[in-house]
């Protein structure tokens, strides 16, 4: 059992007035931790264009490290640029997941294109750093994670990890597109895939968490680290329509596992949820990321909208086996 | 190469193909039988909603001379994918390879895109009632987009040779921004795959295998390959990469190549043997190649003028 004590939201986007690339949104929180702060990246997006679309860029937000409510920087431009045109990341680089790798920073990035009959299809990229993770070139103009005979579009939401001399990837890929009154919603669940040079992949093929609210339960942000003797993936989850507001909205589930392929859920254990009354986190929360600093654990959240307003903190309180 | 052209053999306006079609029998691809060859391709339905064209699979049964139809499918042969999948657009090409006693199908699928038209994965499909209809293992692609491969895997052909499944496909290099009323030009280059079982493949990721001739927008399509004697012979189509749907200097022609190995192409368009007609149906154009075997002789089905509207025609190696 997790116990998390929520400490307030760490970083408004719409208090940055001076990038137009970062009107909104600061999604996805993921964490590179350097001697005197830690970079937190994430995903945001200019206003939306005349029909009303968005394309989406990833950031940083560097932090003290001493105080994490100390904002010490924001990156003064995205980190990636979008792709070409046709290609698979054309119109969002969203979200983007970080590792350090010999002398190199890596990047594992969901890029986005706009479909005819679905809004969108998503499929996972890759890109290195050599200035410490401020700016990423990608390896290639194509995907290195795509579409498969049973991951058939939406390849998005990566985690990347390095555990026991192998590289893994958390994701999620979609199962279908339902029809909510004409309008498409995809239901996706989380995947993984292992490397032995993270590059090279070999998906596992099946789902890793069984749903639990409804069948066409979608699953996102699967967030695993290795703690106290057994590997523990914080994700969120949500209903498959009209869930866009509290009622069906997002919330934080948990697993647990001890060989990284067999995970027992059991969200009562997640020791976090919606806070009472009217806050930035009161009517959903989603895409944990755990991470440890300094003998703490941690985890950063979005709140309402999905990250419209930002991301919060939480710190471990107590952990029971 | 030698080539007798024997004329076209199927006008999608003289039959009656099931379901609301309007023309376009493309891509001839084949089945061969005993008594029989059954020929794939693809023709075309105006979606209501958008206006816009899905290409569907359709088949007709040929004597073993190619002077009669004997029997047109009744059916649809395989399913268009659900809002979303790779091929809910369309299926266009579909190629089919009999191998231990399975029929494999691989399928070019067509989706819709917005900044540009179209994206194209290659999915794969089995029957079990000798090439009547086809059942997908799943929903998505079996070979799709790669780091170097990045957009626009189809034209799948795959063969059996030295202990191997052998996959050649084309990939798109880039997209040219639209000019003019030209919209966005694709550039697509021939590649190679390799599989144990033909499920599961391995790319070369991004090495063109067959060099350009006009230039390095060339686009090459649909490549279709066969051994006779120690040699392994490729036939494809290749065009210019804008102003080529009306301007017949710039339109699809047959394009050949050799190889001893299966790994170094020599190509050799000299030596392709066939060229467009003075006059008729493949006078402006030559495109989708199939070469293919049948009791000892060696035949090129292949479409003319605006890729196939028209129809389809063959044409016979001359050995002597």
């Amino acid at each position: 059992m997790f116990k998390w004590k929520k400490m307030g939201r760490v970083f408004n986007p719409l208090e940055i007035k001076d990038r137009a690339w970062l009107a909104a949104f600061a999604q996805a929180p993921a964490v590179l931790i350097f001697d005197d702060y830690i970079r937190v990246y994430f995903s945001c997006r200019p206003p939306a264009d005349e029909n009303g679309q968005y394309v989406s860029y990833s950031a940083y937000v560097d932090l003290d490290r001493k105080d994490l409510y100390k904002i010490l920087s924001v990156s003064e431009s995205p980190i990636l640029p979008l792709g070409g045109l046709g290609s698979f990341d054309e119109f969002g680089t969203y979200p983007v997941s970080v590792i350090r790798h010999t002398d190199e920073i890596r990047a594992y990035y969901a890029g986005w294109t706009r479909c005819e009959s679905v809004p969108f299809n998503v499929a996972i990229g890759m890109a290195t750093s050599k200035n410490e993770g401020k700016t990423f070139d990608k390896i290639g103009d194509g995907p290195i994670l795509s579409y498969s005979i049973d991951e058939p579009f939406i390849l998005s939401g990566p985690k990347i990890r390095h555990f026991n001399d192998q590289y893994y990837l958390f994701y999620i890929a979609g199962k279908k597109w339902i029809m909510d009154n004409g309008k498409p919603e995809p239901v996706y669940t989380i995947r993984m895939a292992v490397s032995a040079d993270g590059m090279n992949w070999v998906k596992h093929n099946k789902d890793l968490i069984a749903p639990k609210i409804e069948e066409n339960e979608a699953q996102a942000s699967p967030d695993v680290f290795f703690y106290q003797g057994k590997y523990h993936m914080f994700f969120c989850y949500r209903h498959s329509v009209n869930y866009r507001g509290k009622e069906n909205g997002y919330r934080i589930g948990y697993a647990s596992s001890t060989d990284l392929i067999t995970w027992q859920r059991d969200d009562n254990r997640a020791g976090i949820d919606i806070s009472e009354g009217d806050q930035w986190d009161s009517e959903m929360i989603s895409y944990p990321h755990v991470f440890e600093l300094d003998g703490e654990l941690y985890m950063f959240y979005l709140g309402n909208q999905v990250g419209k307003y930002g991301f919060g903190l939480a710190k471990l309180e107590s952990y029971q086996a | 190469m030698k080539w007798l052209k024997k004329g076209l053999i199927f006008n999608p306006a003289q039959h009656a193909l099931p379901g609301n079609y309007i023309g376009f029998a493309q891509s001839p691809q084949t089945l061969v039988f005993d008594n029989f060859v059954r020929v794939y391709f693809s023709t075309r339905k105006k979606e209501e909603l958008t206006g816009k064209y899905l290409s569907y699979i359709a088949f007709a049964d040929f004597d073993k001379n190619f002077t009669k139809i004997l029997n047109i499918s009744s059916q649809n042969v395989i399913q268009l994918g659900e809002p979303g999948s790779f091929d809910e657009h369309g299926i266009f090409p579909i190629n089919i390879l009999r191998h231990s006693g399975k029929i494999f199908a691989y399928t070019c699928g067509w989706s819709r895109r917005v900044s540009v038209p179209v994206e194209t994965s290659t999915g794969i499909a089995f029957s079990d009632d000798d090439g009547v209809t086809f059942k997908k293992p799943g929903t998505g692609p079996v070979l799709t987009s790669s780091l170097h491969e990045p957009f626009l895997v189809g034209d799948s052909f795959v063969q059996f040779y030295e202990n191997s499944f052998h996959m050649w496909y084309i990939f798109g290099k880039n997209w040219a921004p639209a000019k003019g009323n030209e919209p966005p030009a694709r550039i697509y280059k021939i590649a190679h795959a390799t599989s144990p079982d033909g499920i599961n493949w391995i790319k070369e990721e991004g090495r063109q295998i067959i060099i350009d001739i006009l230039n390095e927008e060339e686009c090459q399509a649909l490549p279709t390959v066969t051994r006779i004697g120690n040699r392994y012979h490729m036939y494809f189509c290749f065009r210019e990469a804008t102003d080529f749907r009306k301007n017949t200097n710039r339109a699809y022609r047959l394009g050949y190549a050799w190889s001893d190995d299966l790994v170094n192409w020599t190509r050799d368009d000299a030596n392709a043997g066939i060229t467009v007609s003075e006059t008729g149906w493949d006078s402006e154009m030559m495109c989708y190649p199939h070469i293919f075997q049948s009791d000892g002789k060696v035949y090129l089905l292949y479409n003319g003028n605006e890729f196939g509207k028209h129809g389809f025609g063959i044409a016979e190696l001359d050995t002597n």
